[in-house]
């Protein structure tokens, strides 16, 4: 494995920055340039960087689709939110026609997951191979019935490329564009499953839409070992460690506090924040982010633990 | 983790010490259960004083949730005191600090939650008369 690619981040519900959302970042970047001069266009992305996601960016509005390049030709991805909807266009741009294979793992068929499938434009193109991995014995069902009357327009069976579902065992290894996967069930309505990517000696780890409610050390331990000296964890951290035991528990979701936790005690190398709660702000996952680097350190008896939070775009190399 | 409590009229104080995490938050659950029990139908408050607990993990936090919830539905109070400043860090990060009343020190605890117990706490810290 090479690098993880982000087409959507974002938990439950893709959002969108507003027109005043995008005039307070203009104004706070004008805010901070008063009276500077920049000389040279380096100057100025120098600035631009200083600035920080929450103005000079956002993180991001797509819900979950995560690419992992695996070093050989074919792409694999992770679930089917609506930023498989880019990454469709990028694949299209880059090939055309020209045939490519895809394996695409899925957490989960709730609707965030699956929304992308219909505007994913390789699926229409013949030629194409498309295996669509994952543990639900519905999985077939759902990724069809989203597209059935009068939800969709466009039937399942319009599809050109060559599609088809394998269903994957729990617990076991299965060898899959020369990675090691495996899955492991969790916590969620419906049931989700986190992935175990291994492959040329890196570690990725894919958890989301995963709670941990604490209660049992057994499983708390479980997770620990599925994370054991991964390379990164993209982990669902939804919610503050406060509401996601309280008014938010059974909901599904973790909070960052716990993602620390589990990763200091697996010795994970770098703990990537995932799927945010669609109601928080660019400088609400800014904080968060910043909290749970001050947090991690704070609690840090090891090596230390990389921290990041996932936006649209962002790479991270293996 | 050293773990001991004093009762003053209506309010339990416990004092948990060092470090809590996934190795030891069973045993604080197990030393809270009987402070968190009613007796006659009435439940005691509970002041936690954090004064010389180092460290608390998400594990512990969930502890102090649940002792929470069992207060509440005791119709007692549940509030935790002298936070070193890496705990109080902690209780931030977490939010824990929206969802359980922290104050400065366990005598401003007991201010707030029961007169009579905050002088019973008052005439236990004095010095015997001789």
């Amino acid at each position: 494995m090479k690098r993880i690619r982000f087409w959507g981040t974002r938990g439950s519900l893709p959002v969108a920055l507003t027109a005043a959302d995008v005039r307070r970042k203009v104004v706070a970047a004008l805010r901070g340039a008063s009276g500077r001069s920049f000389a040279s266009d380096a100057e100025l992305d120098a600035y631009v960087d200083s600035l920080g996601m929450a103005v000079a960016g956002t993180f991001g509005g797509s819900s979950s689709c995560v690419e992992i390049e695996s070093g050989r030709p074919d792409y694999v991805l992770c679930d089917l939110g609506s930023g498989v909807r880019a990454f469709g266009q990028a694949a299209m741009a880059k090939h055309g026609a020209t045939p490519q294979t895809y394996h695409i793992f899925m957490s989960h068929l709730h609707w965030d997951h699956i929304m992308g499938l219909p505007f994913f434009t390789p699926a229409y193109i013949p030629g194409n191979r498309i295996r669509i991995y994952g543990g639900h014995a519905t999985l077939e069902a759902a990724l069809r019935r989203q597209q059935e009357e009068p939800s969709f327009p466009v039937p399942f069976s319009i599809f050109r490329a060559d599609i088809e579902f394998v269903h994957l065992e729990p617990g076991r290894r299965h060898d899959v564009a020369g990675m090691s996967v495996t899955l492991k069930l969790q916590r969620h309505a419906g049931d989700s499953y986190g992935y175990r990517f291994e492959s040329q000696g890196r570690t990725v780890i894919y958890t989301t839409d995963s709670e941990h409610p604490l209660v049992d050390a057994v499983e708390t331990d479980s997770f620990v070992e599925f994370f054991r000296d991964a390379d990164v964890v993209i982990f669902d951290a939804m919610y503050s460690l406060a509401d996601a035991i309280s008014v938010k528990a059974d909901w599904g979701h973790s909070s960052n506090v716990v993602g620390v936790d589990l990763c200091q005690r697996a010795r994970v190398r770098h703990l990537c924040l995932f799927h945010h709660e669609p109601a928080f702000s660019d400088e609400t996952i800014a904080g968060v982010l910043a909290d749970t680097r001050r947090y991690e350190e704070i609690t840090r008896t090891g090596a230390p633990l990389l921290v990041t939070t996932a936006y649209d775009g962002m790479e991270i190399d293996l | 983790m050293e773990f001991s409590s004093s009762r003053f009229a209506d309010v339990f104080v416990a004092i948990p010490v060092g470090r809590v995490d996934h190795t030891n938050a069973e045993s604080l659950n197990q030393a809270l259960a009987p402070l968190l029990a009613q007796s006659d139908g009435v439940a005691p408050s509970l002041v936690l004083d954090f004064g010389r607990v180092e460290y608390i993990s998400s594990v512990g936090l969930r502890v102090l949730m649940m002792a929470a919830k069992q207060a509440r539905s005791s119709q007692a109070r549940i509030a935790v005191a002298a936070l070193q400043p890496v705990v109080g860090e902690i209780f931030a990060i977490s939010r824990f600090n929206h969802v359980l009343e922290v104050f400065p020190s366990v005598r401003e605890a007991l201010a707030e939650i029961s007169p009579s117990a905050l002088a019973e706490f008052d005439a236990a810290q004095k010095p015997a008369a001789i």
